[in-house]
């Protein structure tokens, strides 16, 4: 793999993760629990599309195929995305969809920290921008696993199947493969090694505060996201994501 | 990027110099002025200029280069303030412009103008109280007076507001819920 290959994977694995959970969190709109958690994770999934679109934007022009950021959000299929499986996961209950929103924001937040100093300029922009959203993402994805962990007897218990369910797909964030080793390496993209120990340390304290059962950091875990192997759920939410760019190629309004 | 091409173009001669009614170039003194008018189309009660979004305006040869740089990643109204600034160009007459999106530096509240700021208070919103730290981004924030009756007896009521870029607050003396413009 050369490493502007490897650029191509990071980049894409960014945009796809920004992307997948940003489709996710709009389909509470209209089904979220309370107004002002409409409000938010609309404003959540609308800050992650910004940031998607910015990486995907300089994927295509590195890409140099003539396409831009809407064909390799809308005209590719399951086995091209990259994202992290766990973003692909259902909504489930508040709990599911506030414990994956943790996980992800955690790393996502110890990731961009990372790459505002990318020696890539244009990933060190995308970046700078990004982190001062994931900042307040992180904020409130803290707070409730707070207290949903230290809530009722149900808001706990459902907190703690959540974290359960969900827990199998966050190897995947913090262990780094070929091409997160290659891009540390060229000092493009986050040190896995910072990004897993900070994660895992944000995670163990959140959780304690949360009272919340701490998961065994030697599980099995569910991996492939990063290489386009996915869960099931991803094709259902791309078919829906994409239907109208494919039924109508081009179409402009 | 996007340029100032009007499908007009063809029809004018390509050494025309942009100009304004008296025939002659604006000044970027001007400039600002003119886009000064252009409204924030979600809080239209402030300008693109005072927002700080319009980052740099400068003539290279005949061509005029403005700088803009959007709020949020995902602000729907990026492209619209676009769409905005560039009928503002035309509309006074110029033909030769380019507008160009700066992502870095990332915009912050720090940028809006305390003309803005004013604004912002007499429209209803509550402008960003001190300025962008790492603090603040985690939630140490200052006191935000209500911009309705100036009582710093409020209360934070949503994280998010109507817009990614506000949140929605109380104020516990006129019982008025007003939004407040985050620092970022």
């Amino acid at each position: 793999m050369t490493q502007q290959e490897a650029l191509q994977q990071y980049l894409l694995r960014l945009a796809d993760s920004d992307m997948v959970l940003g489709q996710r969190l709009c389909e509470l709109c209209g089904h979220a629990p309370a107004l002002e958690e409409e409000l938010a994770l609309m404003n959540l999934g609308l800050d992650l599309i910004g940031q998607a679109r910015n990486w995907y934007e300089y994927a295509a022009e590195l890409e140099g195929k003539g396409n831009d950021a809407d064909y390799l959000a809308f005209r590719r299929d399951a086995g091209e995305f990259r994202n992290l499986l766990l973003v692909e996961q259902p909504n489930g209950d508040y709990a599911m969809t506030m414990a994956r929103q943790f996980f992800f924001d955690a790393w996502h937040y110890q990731t961009l920290q990372a790459l505002v100093n990318s020696s890539d300029e244009r990933i060190a922009q995308v970046a700078g921008k990004a982190i001062k959203e994931v900042t307040y993402h992180l904020r409130r994805s803290i707070e409730w696993m707070k207290r949903l962990g230290n809530g009722t007897e149900e808001s706990h218990q459902r907190m703690e199947v959540a974290v359960e369910e969900l827990w199998r797909f966050t190897g995947e964030l913090i262990e780094a493969d070929e091409v997160d080793l290659m891009m540390a390496e060229a000092g493009i993209g986050a040190d896995p090694e910072a990004v897993k120990s900070a994660w895992k340390q944000m995670v163990t304290d959140v959780m304690t505060e949360a009272t919340l059962t701490l998961q065994d950091e030697n599980a099995w875990m569910h991996v492939g996201g990063k290489r386009g192997i996915h869960t099931e759920h991803l094709g259902f939410l791309l078919a829906e994501m994409q239907f109208l760019p494919r039924a109508y190629p081009d179409a402009v309004w | 990027m996007l340029s100032g091409k009007h499908p007009m173009d063809s029809l004018i001669a390509s050494d025309r110099i942009p100009a304004n009614a008296s025939g002659e170039r604006l000044s970027i003194e001007q400039l600002w002025q003119l886009l000064d008018e252009v409204k924030d189309p979600e809080v239209p009660a402030i300008s693109v200029v005072e927002l700080g979004v319009v980052r740099s305006i400068e003539w290279q040869d005949d061509t005029l280069h403005v700088c803009v740089t959007p709020t949020y990643s995902g602000c729907p109204a990026t492209e619209l303030i676009e769409q905005m600034i560039q009928s503002a160009l035309e509309q006074a007459g110029l033909r030769q412009f380019q507008l160009e999106t700066r992502l870095a530096p990332a915009w912050t509240t720090d940028w809006i103008t305390p003309a803005g700021r004013e604004k912002l208070r007499e429209f209803g919103i509550a402008p960003p109280q001190g300025s962008a730290s790492k603090l603040s981004l985690m939630g140490h924030s200052e006191i935000i007076e209500c911009p309705h009756c100036g009582s710093q007896q409020t209360e934070q009521v949503s994280e998010f507001g109507s817009t990614a870029c506000k949140a929605l607050y109380r104020c516990r003396d006129c019982l008025e819920p007003f939004d407040y413009f985050k620092c970022i």
